[in-house]
């Protein structure tokens, strides 16, 4: 069930995440309940961390997580689904407060390389209960005679709440039994009646746990109906009261009953570790805690090699050492140097400092950029697993992982990739006898790409599944009453990015993987966080293409100097496809007055930067500069400078937003002699001039 | 509530109140509220031009990392641009969370001006439409022009500008 080996970063970073995502929830939690109001907002924010939690723990197997992720899910899908309801927010809370410690309780039993076997059918119980008595309370409760149940179950919920879980089992006397349960064929609703049978355990002695641990979801009848139901509960009577007991309920068909011998003799060691080991258990975030502190006296967690640091600090480094640089500067090229005519010595330690600031600089600029491959791995893990679960056979290719990307930007890739490849293999890959039918290979295909072009970074998911319905999405955006303009205007790129909309899900089944219309409207808002956009491409029978663009800032790009006049502008590399000297009469003139040249049979036409931008400069004459020639999105601009400057790696940096936007520029960057440079937005100029 | 908020702060800016930088651009003193101002940058830093904006915004600057657009004051009131020399500098301003810095002739001091001090601008009716004025402040025979930092930064030109190109 748990990796063996605690060295494993897909583990790592597991750790590392589901602790962050708790702790941010935590805070989440702490701090509405203070305000004893959850906004709109912020239930969807608790919703999604959920939902990641619930994905990721369940891609690791950690089943008791994803297993309360699950129910914190629903509570929360409930809470912002309906919007008029009285809800009592410190129980609420209370629940989520819980939820959070066993996720961390397991986390740290993961660390300590134990396997995360904590019991949460108590606590899952709770919820759902509550869930129950919340949607009553509302009027949305489920059809049918349901209602008395569901009132037995809040009683029982005030018995589970009177004896504190943790202890419930030590204090439980009498006899433990274990039962199956099969309920007869035509009953109908197995889910109440199972309720019923838990109701009715509650007068006999104490119920301990049951499975399906989720009898409120109508997904379990199937499972009752498969199975049985079993339950675990200590009561007074003898097995032949029991028996008896099970034979007055109604609809049970049949029942196997065990009476289950609890081992008394260790006790004395190690009493309440035990309690939980040995037969059925009910474990609470208290108890784990005490056997987390066990285990930390024994075992040695798996030290994490990752820290996390405030982005804000490598902000501040970075800035510093371009000052610092600057500063160097300012020392070797003192005036008052100048007066000094030997200077061989200081000439040799200004080098050595100069050195050591280069490597200072280039350490700190790596530390912010990281390759996109670790990313990507982890989506050969959801592609392998999922693809095993669904029983889809699904390859995926990966191409362009060295890419590398701001760190800040790699934070909010890798929960978007993650829904994109889930909705990739669980919606957009068909079925196998589907695929034989449209004559596909039966092994899908989803090509995960990354490149960098004209500055920006795309990544694209690439699927060879059935392509999107159009007219079920808009058919869906209507009832939705998402169109605000004429059915007949909507281009299909528009309708696709209907599916980008919180709430938005034309899957009416909720897997564990997808389909709760969350994991699109996430994609959109971490991308769009960091300015970045989203694009979606599909054919009928033929895929589905999610195109992520993001943007010139944040980035690091590998830059080509170009001086005009006094003024330097940097282009960058990826938008380069040559540069040359024209001859005096290379270039010529249309009637419009538009310059164009002839390069190697095409025509382009030739943007004088100095003209545009009207910088003072010497060169004037088109033999006198260089002419460079860009090009994106096979759109060709010849630009025109006076010189060549050299290549150099910058930072990207946004323009202050008190200049608004400058055609044609994308952003500036800083020189290593502390100045600053304007990055050219290639495809902004391409625009002026074609 | 507002308000009493906007006490709330008034009373934590305690000390920079009535507190103004003066310099000197042309043959006038103005002066700034203490408050808005940064820092000063001696000296004129490298400026890297800037492409289409007014020009008054003479580029952009870099300090300690962080870029900011720079604004020559004399030009922004519409004077004759003068030569920078060694006792022009840029005061840098953050107001609302932007950073602009005023290259301005010299900076001559930081002085209080209480408020009794300062009186309304002449009336526009008058004749005197000098927007950019909030008050004008008297220390001793002198007086000073008392910018208002919002107007001064105040984009309509701006978006003007872009808007038309």
């Amino acid at each position: 069930m748990v990796m063996d080996n605690g060295k494993d970063p897909m583990l790592e970073m597991f750790i590392f995440e589901t602790l962050q995502l708790s702790d941010q929830l935590e805070q989440l939690v702490l701090n509405s309940e203070k305000s004893d109001f959850f906004e709109a907002a912020e239930i969807n924010e608790i919703f999604r961390i959920m939902h990641t939690i619930k994905g990721s723990a369940s891609m690791m197997f950690f089943d008791s997580i994803s297993g309360v992720a699950h129910a914190m899910e629903d509570m929360f899908d409930f809470l912002r689904t309906s919007h008029s309801v009285v809800v009592d927010y410190s129980r609420v809370c209370d629940l989520i407060l819980r939820g959070i410690d066993f996720i961390k309780g397991e986390i740290a039993k993961i660390e300590a390389e134990q396997s995360a076997d904590g019991n949460s059918a108590a606590l899952l119980l709770d919820i759902n209960v509550y869930l129950i008595s919340l949607k009553e309370n509302n009027g949305t409760s489920l059809p049918g005679d349901h209602n008395s149940e569901a009132a037995a179950a809040i009683d029982l919920n005030w018995d589970m709440e009177v004896v504190p879980d943790s202890d419930a089992f030590d204090r439980i006397g009498g006899n433990r039994f274990k039962a199956l349960i099969t309920f007869e064929d035509d009953c109908e609703m197995e889910n109440i009646r199972a309720f019923n049978v838990i109701h009715k355990l509650g007068e006999m002695g104490e119920l301990i746990e049951h499975y399906p641990a989720d009898i409120e979801d109508s997904e379990c009848i199937a499972v009752i109906r498969e199975k049985g139901f079993e339950v675990v509960f200590a009561a007074e009577s003898s097995r032949e009261e029991m028996e008896n007991f099970f034979c007055t309920l109604a609809f049970v068909e049949s029942f196997e009953l065990m009476e289950i011998v609890t081992e008394v003799e260790n006790t004395k060691v190690q009493a309440e570790d035990l309690s939980s080991q040995s037969g059925p258990e009910v474990l609470n975030n208290k108890e784990i805690k005490s056997e987390k502190d066990v285990d930390n006296g024994a075992a040695t967690p798996v030290k994490q090699s990752l820290i996390s640091v405030q982005l804000s600090k490598l902000d501040q480094l970075l800035d510093l050492v371009g000052e610092l640089v600057i500063s160097e500067t300012m020392v070797t090229s003192n005036p008052d140097l100048l007066m000094i005519h030997d200077k061989e010595n200081f000439n040799k330690a200004a080098r050595q400092h100069r050195k050591v600031i280069n490597e200072l600089q280039d350490i700190v600029m790596s530390i912010r950029m990281v390759p996109l491959a670790g990313t990507f791995q982890k989506m050969n893990r959801i592609v392998r697993d999922m693809s095993k679960k669904l029983g889809k056979p699904v390859d995926l290719m990966i191409h362009g992982e060295e890419t590398e990307v701001d760190k800040n930007i790699i934070e909010h890739l890798s929960d978007p990739l993650m829904h994109l490849i889930r909705n990739a293999i669980d919606h957009g890959i068909e079925e196998t006898p589907e695929r034989i039918a449209k004559q596909k290979p039966t092994t899908g295909i989803i090509k995960l790409e990354a490149k960098s072009e004209g500055g920006d970074v795309w990544i694209t998911i690439k699927d060879d599944g059935g392509g999107l319905d159009k007219e079920k999405i808009l058919s869906r955006a209507l009832e939705h009453g998402l169109v605000n303009k004429p059915e007949s205007e909507l281009s299909d790129q528009e309708i696709y990015a209907f599916i980008l909309l919180p709430g938005f899900s034309t899957n009416t089944e909720v897997t564990e993987f997808s389909g709760r219309g969350v994991g699109m409207d996430v994609v959109a808002q971490n991308i769009e966080e960091i300015g970045g956009s989203v694009y979606i491409d599909s054919k009928i029978n033929m895929g589905t293409t999610v195109s992520l663009k993001i943007p010139l800032t944040l980035a690091i790009i590998d830059g080509m100097g170009i001086r005009v006049g006094s003024s330097i502008y940097t282009v960058p590399i990826t938008s380069i496809r040559e540069s040359f000297k024209a001859r005096e009469d290379e270039a010529f003139t249309d009637p419009d007055g538009q310059e164009m040249i002839m390069v190697r049979g095409e025509c382009l036409p030739i943007l004088r930067l100095h003209e545009m931008y009207k910088i003072q400069t010497a060169v004037n004459e088109i033999h006198n500069g260089i002419i460079m020639i860009a090009e994106t999105d096979n759109r060709s601009v010849c630009l025109f400078a006076d010189e060549l400057i050299g290549e150099q790696q910058v930072v990207v940096k946004a323009l202050p937003k008190y200049l608004k936007r400058i055609k044609g520029i994308g952003g500036c960057t800083l020189l290593g002699n502390g100045t600053s440079s304007l990055i050219l937005d290639i495809a902004g100029l391409v625009s002026i001039r074609c | 509530m507002s308000e009493v908020m906007e006490q709330i702060l008034e009373l934590t800016e305690d000390t920079q109140k009535g507190k103004f930088l003066t310099f000197i651009i042309g043959r006038e003193e103005y002066a700034i509220e203490i408050k808005f101002v940064t820092e000063i940058l001696g000296g004129i830093q490298a400026i890297t031009e800037v492409p289409e904006v007014p020009d008054y915004i003479r580029g952009i600057i870099n300090i300690r990392g962080k870029i900011i657009p720079v604004m020559d004051v004399n030009i922004r009131f519409k004077k004759e641009p003068k030569p920078y020399g060694d006792r022009t500098c840029i005061a840098v301003i953050d107001i609302d969370d932007l950073s602009v810095g005023l290259i301005v002739d010299n900076v001559s001091e930081v002085l209080s001006i209480a408020d009794e001090n300062i009186v309304p601008p002449p009336d526009a009716r008058s004749g005197f439409s000098n927007h950019y004025i909030k008050g004008i402040g008297k220390v001793g025979n002198t007086v000073k022009l008392i910018l208002d930092c919002k107007i001064l930064l105040g984009d309509e030109d701006l978006a003007s500008h872009t808007e038309a190109s």
